[in-house]
């Protein structure tokens, strides 16, 4: 087994395609179900799954990129920092492109500073102990995912005594924003496809308050089509069976308790933050991860002066809306015109993982834009 | 972000530091194993272990009898589609 190809297998996908097809007949109505993570969006449109779903099932693209969800304001502060002569500042490639207010990183770059991009937090380790007259930082952002490996870089750090490194601290979690999302009264939706490699970390248990004071069933997914498929029907078998409850698909890799090793290196290294702002979505409480004072030697902020301000986001931009399933993107008036993978305006359009970017790239584009001309001929008639 | 790559352990490297050799699709990679050792699985109880590869730490041990009880399960789906 290679745990890739096994699930991809056309044939099986069909064959539960089809068995959607017959629960959703069943159902008789739509149903609007939110994919939590970025990297599920990403597969979904990679392998073209919202076309060959009936149509009565809309999936709607939810808040899960981490990249997409950081704020301008932290952005800037990010780009302070960089732009210090004496720092070499270290992150994933996908911040690269994420416009602040003013500038991006890749703009800052092109413009002296130096910026490079590391595949894993161990990288930029590895870069402050061959620079030791330079400060490193790397830009820590993700999810639950990835924060236990840059615990882990401090950890390491700490018991290396490595004093020229720290972290820019903006990892977000879960669980608060997913319950700031089934708060919000504008939506309406009827499950959740949940985030595998997250639930790896944490498990499936903080879920349980979605099923028991929500009411609303979510099945924790894999990211290979047959298990996106294998997950939506049981989302739909809940539903036509009447039963909310915490399910999960992706149990070759989570398990109900998640990884305890993992879980205790984060709470080692990191504290929560009373409130972490959300691009789109604003300031959500006890949803941000900040490095504890025993650590305080590798954190960023307390090293370095930042600006610290908040930024509003752009006036046109609607990715807000779109990270709560209330828009779709190609209702953002500067979608593909103004707003483009190569100039975004919003975040959603940066990362291969954001709505917007996903709908570009993947060809509902033209669709889209035609879609629009038409409606407009018909306005002018 | 948060995607990962299934991966299979074929080497440790470094027991100190925790770092192994994976084979992610016919491509070695050093990753780092602290988040899936611990008393009961030392490092050289790891090798031949399949993992889940994120940013060049292995963040979970994947469970083969898991797999392929999902895999069965959807082979019976696809055997009551054929046969209707
Ligand atoms: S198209 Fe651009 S501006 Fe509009 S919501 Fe998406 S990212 Fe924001």
């Amino acid at each position: 087994m290679k745990y890739v190809d096994e699930f991809r297998d056309p044939s099986k996908a069909e064959a539960l395609l089809w068995q959607i097809e017959k629960l959703s007949n069943l159902l008789g109505k739509s149903v609007k179900i939110m994919e939590v993570c970025g990297g599920h969006t990403h597969s979904i449109f990679k392998y073209g799954i919202e076309e060959v779903l009936p149509r009565a099932i809309e999936l709607i693209h939810g808040p899960g990129c981490p990249v997409c969800v950081m704020p301008k304001g932290r952005l800037d502060d990010a780009i302070a920092i960089a732009q210090n002569p004496n720092v070499i500042f270290a992150t994933f490639g996908d911040a690269m492109r994420v416009p602040g207010s003013k500038t991006s990183l890749l703009q800052a770059k092109a413009q002296g500073a130096d910026i490079r991009m590391v595949y894993s937090p161990l990288d930029s380790l590895k870069i402050a102990k061959e620079n030791p007259n330079k400060e490193v930082v790397f830009f820590a952002l993700g999810f639950e995912t990835t924060a236990p490996s840059t615990a882990f870089t401090i950890l390491q750090a700490a018991a290396e005594n490595i004093n020229n490194f720290s972290m820019f601290c903006n990892h977000v979690l879960v669980i608060p924003a997913l319950k700031a999302l089934l708060d919000n009264p504008d939506l309406q939706l009827d499950g959740f496809v949940g985030p595998g490699h997250v639930s790896m970390v944490i498990g499936t248990d903080p879920y349980e308050f979605i099923s028991q004071h929500y009411h609303k069933p979510i099945v924790i997914s894999g990211f290979e089509p047959l298990d996106i498929l294998q997950s939506i029907w049981m989302l739909l078998k809940q539903l036509v069976e009447n039963r909310c409850e915490v399910e999960n698909q992706y149990n070759r890799l989570v398990e109900k308790g998640g990884n305890q090793i993992a879980l205790s290196a984060m709470n080692k290294v990191f504290a929560v933050r009373e409130n972490f702002d959300w691009r789109g979505l604003g300031d959500i409480p006890y949803s941000g991860l900040k490095i504890r004072p025993e650590y305080g030697q590798f954190d960023a902020e307390l090293k370095f002066t930042i600006p610290n301000l908040k930024v509003a986001d752009h006036k046109a931009c609607q990715c807000g809306e779109i990270l709560k399933g209330v828009l779709k993107p190609w209702q953002c008036k500067v979608f593909g015109t103004a707003c483009t993978p190569e100039t975004p305006i919003g975040a959603c359009m940066v990362s291969s993982e954001g709505a917007c970017a996903a709908y570009y790239k993947y060809g509902r584009f033209s669709q889209v834009v035609k879609d629009r001309e038409a409606k407009r001929e018909r306005v002018r008639v | 972000m948060c995607l990962g790559i299934p991966g299979q352990i074929i080497e440790i490297t470094d027991i100190n530091n925790k770092l192994a050799i994976v084979n992610v699709a016919g491509v070695k990679r050093q990753v780092n194993i602290a988040c899936i050792v611990d008393e009961q699985h030392p490092p050289e109880s790891c090798v031949g272990d399949w993992v889940l590869v994120h940013v060049g730490f292995a963040m979970n041990r994947i469970n083969e009898k898991e797999a392929a009880e999902t895999l069965q399960l959807l082979q019976e789906i696809a055997e009551v589609m054929v046969t209707g």
